[in-house]
C-alpha cells in the first residue's frame, strides 16, 4: 500500500478478507490458455471452479469461454484423480479436437497431492496424435489470478520450447504480456508489426476473447498464439516481459534466457509516456531499429492532449487499485499527469473494505480501477473511471485500451471526461462549455 | 456434426424419435463442459439473500470472490449479504489447519458487523484438511450469543443439489426460535423465492391482497428473526422445488406444516399458485379476494401481451435453466407469446421433471439434462431457435449464433415473476427477438440461404 496526503484514518487489520480485490490463481491460468491457438483449459478439481471462472470471464469478455473440468467427486478426493483426468482428457479431445490442452490444478487436487506431471507422462505413453499437453500448478491458496497467469505462461513456454533443442538464432522478438485487455493485445500486435520482424506475442486473446460474429459455431474461437510461434521463442534475439512483479523462479523470460540464451527484459506495462518510452526503447534495442514514425506521431498527439487537458486533472486525488503490475504502471501514469494517487492498493495485499476504510480521510476525487470499485465509488460518492479487469457492469470492458501512447491517450481522456462530467453534473447551471 | 459423448447419450432425448427414460441426477461427465456449478454454489445461492446474516466463506479466496454480489436479491433494509467475506486461507492453514484463522475471522466480523446470525461455508479444501468447523462455530456461538451455523458445502461432495440440502439443513437450525410474535391463522411461508429484482415483494403483495399473511420468505429479503417464526405458519408454498423441497419435508415432519409446490412464472402457474393457497384455507373471503385479484391482473395483462404476441407468433425458443420446475412455467409462458419450445434442458432436473417436460412439449423437442455449450449450440442450430433463455454462461452461445437471449438466472435485474413479471418477460423476449441487429448475423444469413435452397 502506498499512501500520500492526509493522515490515515485508523483501521484495524482484519485476518479475514472482505470484498477481495483479487481472484484465485486458476482464473489467470485459464485466460492465458484461451490465448493460445486451439487450446482448451482443463481444471483438475471440482466442477464449480470451472463454472465460476467461466461465468466471471464471460461477464467481462462477453465471449464463449469453455473450460473443461475433471469433475472431482468424493471418491476422487479420496482415491485420487488420475482416472478422472484421463477420462476428461479423452472426452475433451474427442469433443473439441484441440491443438493443446492446458491443465491447471486447484486447491483440491494440490492438497490431496496429485502428481499431475506423472499422470500426463503416463497418459502420453501408448497414445498417438495427442494435442500438446501442459500443466500449470495453480493452487488457489497460493498467490492470486496474476500468479496463475504467469505460471501458465511459464508452463506453456517450458513444455513447448523443450523440443527446440538447438535453436537457430534469428531476428525475432518475444513479447510476453501481462493480464491486459483484448484491445491492448491488438495494440501490441500493431506495434510489433510496425517493426517488420517476426515475433511471438504470448498470450494472445485479442481474437479468441474478442472475436466477430460467427457463421458456424466454433468449438474453440479462432485466434491465439500458435504452438509454432511458442516453439520458436528460443530463436529470438530478445524477450520483453511486461511485468515487473512476476516471481523470478516462474518467469518465462528468465527461463528462455537461462536455457536458450535469449536476453530477457522485464519492464512495466507501457501505460503513460515514460513507461511507453521505455517499452519502445527496449524494442529498439533488441531490433536495432528506431521507433517507427507512426508511434512518434501518436506520442506527440498524446503530449498535446496532456496540455489540453492538464487542468481538469491537475492536483486531483485518486484511489487506485488492482493487481501489482497494473497499479505500478498506472501510478506512474497518474503522477505524470498531475493526479495524486492518494492510495495505490495492490489487490494481493489489500481488500476493498480496507481500501474504503483507508480512503475516508484522504479526500479522494475519483476512483480508478476495475468495476468492482463501484462499491467504493458509491460509498465515497465520487466517480469511478473503469479500466483493468474485470469490467462486469459496462459493455466493451475487454476493449478498453490501456497500453502504448494510444492507450494512455484513451485513459487520459477517460479521466478528464469523468471529472468534467462530475463537474458539469454538480453545477447548477450545467455549463455547456467546460 | 457434434457427436454426443457416449456417457451422455441417455441424457439427451428427442420427443417423437427416442423412447427411453432420461438419465439424470448423476455427476457431470469428466471433460464435458458442464454448465453446473458445485455443492458450495448450491448452498451459497440459497442462503445468500438473508440480508442480516454474516456469510463467511472458509477457504481460499476464489470461492468468495466469484460469489460476491452474485445474485440480484434485493433487501428492504440490511445489506450485509452484499459483502463478501472469506477466511482467505493460505498454505500455512492448509498445512497447520484453518481453525484458528476461522475463529479470529468470525470474532472480528461479528464484532464489526453485528450480524443476526452467521453462516460458515466449508469449501473443498476444508473437507480435506479436516478443520473441526462445528466445534469452532459452537464456540463462537457460545461466546458471541448469536447462532453460528456451519454449512457443509464442500464443492466435491456431490452436485449443486447437495448444496441445496446443506443450505436447508442450515436454515432448519434457525427455525423454532420465536414463539412470541403473533402469527395470523392465515400465515404461509414462501420457499425458494429469492427476491431477484424485487420479485418477493410482488408475490407478497398478491398474497396480502388475498388476505394471507407471509410469515417468512425463504430466503428473499430474508431476516434471521423472521425465519425463527416460520415454524408457526400454516402452509409452506414451495416455488423453487429443487432447492427447498427438502426443507419443506423436514418442516412437515417436525412442525406438521404441509407444503404445496407452485411456480410464480407465467399466467397459469402464477394464478394457480394463488388459488392453491386460497383453496387450502377454505375461506370464502380469501377465495373471493383471490378471484378478484386474478381476474383484475389477467384482464389487464392479456391485452398488453397481445401486441408482443403479434410479432413473436411462430418463433421458436430454447430453454436451459438450473431447475426444471422453472422450465415447465417457461414452456407455458412462451405459448402465451405464440412461441413454441424446441429445446429444453436443466442442470438438475429429476426423472419426473423430465417426464412432465415430455408431456408438455411438442414433437421433435429436444430435452436434455446437464448439457454443455457444444450440445446446446448444436441443438439451437438444428431446431432453428430464435431465442435462448438461460443464464450468463449461456448468453454468448446465443449471441454468437445470432439469436436472442433472455436472462432468467441469478443476475437478472428485471422482475419476471408474477403477472407484471409476465409482462416484463414479454417485453424482454420481444426486445431481443425483434431486434433488427440479427439481420447482420452470418449464422442467420447462412441458415436463411440454406432454407431457401431447400425449398427451391
Amino acid at each position: 500500500m502506498i499512501t500520500a496526503g492526509n493522515k490515515l484514518t485508523e483501521t484495524t487489520s482484519f485476518v479475514s478478507t472482505r470484498n477481495a480485490c483479487k481472484l484465485c490463481s486458476p482464473l489467470g491460468a485459464c485466460i492465458v490458455m484461451r490465448g493460445m491457438e486451439g487450446c482448451i483449459p482443463l481444471i483438475h478439481g471440482s466442477q464449480g471452479c470451472s463454472t465460476y471462472i467461466r461465468r466471471y470471464g464471460i461477464s467481462h469478455f462477453r465471449e464463449p469461454i469453455d473450460i473443461a473440468s475433471s469433475n472431482f467427486v468424493e471418491a476422487t478426493a479420496i482415491f485420487g484423480g488420475k482416472e478422472n483426468l484421463f477420462h476428461a482428457l479423452d472426452n475433451v479431445t474427442k469433443q473439441y479436437q484441440p491443438l493443446a490442452i492446458g491443465i491447471t490444478s486447484t486447491c483440491l487436487s494440490e492438497t490431496i497431492g496429485e502428481n499431475v506431471p506423472m499422470y500426463l507422462h503416463e497418459y502420453q505413453i501408448n497414445r498417438t496424435k495427442l494435442p500438446v499437453l501442459f500443466y500449470a500448478s495453480t493452487p488457489s491458496y497460493r498467490g492470486t489470478h496474476i500468479d496463475g497467469y504467469h505460471e501458465a505462461v511459464y508452463a506453456a513456454v517450458e513444455t513447448i520450447t523443450k523440443k527446440n533443442i538447438v535453436p537457430k538464432k534469428t531476428k525475432r522478438i518475444n513479447l510476453i504480456s501481462g493480464f491486459v485487455s483484448s484491445a491492448d493485445l491488438r495494440e501490441l500486435h500493431e506495434i510489433l508489426i510496425s517493426y517488420q520482424i517476426p515475433y511471438t506475442l504470448l498470450p494472445d486473446y485479442s481474437e479468441s476473447l474478442d472475436g466477430g460474429a460467427w457463421e458456424d459455431y466454433q468449438k474453440l474461437p479462432q485466434g491465439g498464439t500458435t504452438i509454432d510461434d511458442i516453439a520458436a521463442m528460443p530463436e529470438a534475439s530478445g524477450t520483453i516481459y511486461l511485468s515487473t512483479s512476476v516471481n523470478s523462479s516462474r518467469n518465462a523470460a528468465l527461463f528462455l534466457r537461462d536455457y536458450f540464451g535469449v536476453p530477457a527484459t522485464n519492464i512495466n506495462l507501457p501505460v503513460g509516456i515514460e513507461n511507453t518510452d521505455i517499452f519502445f526503447e527496449t524494442l529498439n534495442h533488441i531490433t536495432g531499429q528506431k521507433t517507427p514514425v507512426v508511434w512518434e506521431k501518436h506520442r506527440s498527439r498524446l503530449i498535446d492532449a496532456y496540455f489540453d487537458g492538464h487542468k481538469y486533472c491537475s492536483g486531483k486525488r485518486a484511489i487506485l487499485y488492482g493487481d501489482a503490475d497494473f497499479v505500478v504502471a498506472m501510478k506512474l501514469f497518474l503522477e505524470e499527469i498531475g493526479v495524486v494517487p492518494v492510495l495505490a492498493a495492490d489487490g494481493a495485499e489489500m481488500d476493498f473494505a480496507t481500501i474504503l476504510e483507508t480512503s475516508a480521510g484522504l479526500n479522494p476525487d475519483f476512483v480508478i480501477g476495475n468495476s468492482k470499485g463501484v462499491y467504493l465509488s458509491r460509498q465515497l460518492g465520487i466517480p469511478l473511471v473503469r479500466c483493468g479487469f474485470p469490467i462486469h457492469d459496462r459493455i466493451g470492458g475487454h476493449r478498453i485500451l490501456h497500453l502504448g501512447y494510444r492507450g494512455t491517450l484513451n485513459l487520459f481522456e477517460r479521466i478528464c471526461n469523468t471529472l468534467m462530467e462530475a463537474k458539469q453534473n454538480a453545477a447548477p447551471s450545467g455549463w455547456t462549455y467546460i | 456434426m457434434l457427436e454426443i459423448l457416449q456417457e451422455r447419450k441417455l441424457q439427451v432425448f428427442e420427443k417423437g424419435t427416442d423412447d427411453y427414460a432420461i438419465e439424470c441426477g448423476k455427476a457431470s461427465t469428466a471433460g464435458s463442459v458442464s454448465q453446473r456449478a458445485c455443492v458450495f454454489c448450491g448452498s451459497r445461492v440459497v442462503l445468500y439473500p438473508i440480508a442480516d446474516a454474516l456469510h463467511l466463506i472458509h477457504g481460499p479466496i476464489g470461492c468468495a470472490a466469484y460469489t460476491w454480489d452474485i445474485r440480484g436479491s434485493l433487501s428492504s433494509g440490511a445489506e450485509l449479504h452484499r459483502l463478501s467475506f472469506s477466511t482467505d486461507i493460505h498454505e500455512n492453514e492448509v498445512i497447520y489447519g484453518g481453525e484458528t484463522k476461522l475463529y479470529s475471522a468470525l470474532n472480528e466480523l461479528i464484532e464489526r458487523y453485528k450480524p443476526a446470525a452467521a453462516f460458515v461455508y466449508c469449501t473443498c479444501i476444508i473437507g480435506l484438511i479436516g478443520d473441526d468447523i462445528d466445534a469452532v462455530c459452537s464456540r463462537v456461538q457460545r461466546e458471541k450469543g448469536i447462532q453460528v451455523i456451519p454449512v457443509h458445502s464442500e464443492g466435491f461432495k456431490g452436485t449443486k443439489k447437495d448444496g441445496y440440502r446443506a443450505a436447508c439443513d442450515a436454515l432448519f437450525r434457525l427455525l423454532g426460535k420465536d414463539n412470541e410474535t403473533p402469527v395470523s391463522p392465515y400465515a404461509i411461508n414462501i420457499m425458494g423465492e429469492f427476491n431477484l429484482a424485487g420479485e418477493t415483494w410482488i408475490i407478497k403483495d398478491y398474497y396480502r391482497r388475498m388476505g394471507v399473511e407471509i410469515a417468512t420468505c425463504f430466503t428473499g429479503d430474508g431476516r434471521v428473526a423472521e425465519i425463527g417464526r416460520a415454524h408457526r405458519a400454516k402452509l409452506n408454498v414451495v416455488q423453487c422445488s429443487g432447492s427447498m423441497t427438502y426443507l419443506a419435508k423436514m418442516m412437515e415432519e417436525k412442525y406438521d406444516i404441509p407444503f404445496i409446490r407452485v411456480s410464480y412464472f407465467g399466467i397459469e402457474d402464477m394464478s394457480k399458485a394463488l388459488y392453491d393457497v386460497a383453496e387450502y384455507f377454505r375461506n370464502d373471503k380469501i377465495m373471493k379476494q383471490t378471484q378478484d385479484l386474478v381476474r383484475n391482473e389477467v384482464s389487464t395483462l392479456l391485452p398488453r401481451l397481445a401486441d408482443y404476441r403479434r410479432d413473436l407468433e411462430g418463433r421458436k425458443a430454447a430453454i436451459y435453466v438450473g431447475g426444471s420446475f422453472k422450465a415447465f412455467s417457461l414452456v407455458k409462458a412462451l405459448r402465451h407469446l405464440g412461441m413454441e419450445t424446441v429445446v429444453v434442458g436443466s442442470q438438475t432436473g429429476s426423472q419426473e421433471d423430465y417426464d412432465y417436460l415430455k408431456e408438455i412439449t411438442q414433437q421433435g423437442t429436444i430435452i436434455c439434462d446437464d448439457s454443455n455449450p457444444l450440445e446446446l449450440s448444436r441443438f439451437i442450430l438444428e431446431k432453428g431457435a430464435d431465442l435462448l433463455i438461460g443464464g450468463v454462461k449461456e448468453r454468448p452461445i446465443a449471441y454468437k449464433m445470432g439469436i436472442g437471449f433472455c436472462d432468467h438466472n441469478h443476475e437478472r435485474k428485471i422482475a419476471l415473476a408474477g403477472f407484471e413479471g409476465m409482462l416484463n418477460f414479454a417485453r424482454e423476449v420481444h426486445a431481443t427477438v425483434m431486434s433488427p441487429v440479427w439481420k447482420f448475423s452470418p449464422a442467420r444469413i447462412k441458415n436463411k440461404k440454406y432454407l431457401q435452397q431447400n425449398t427451391e
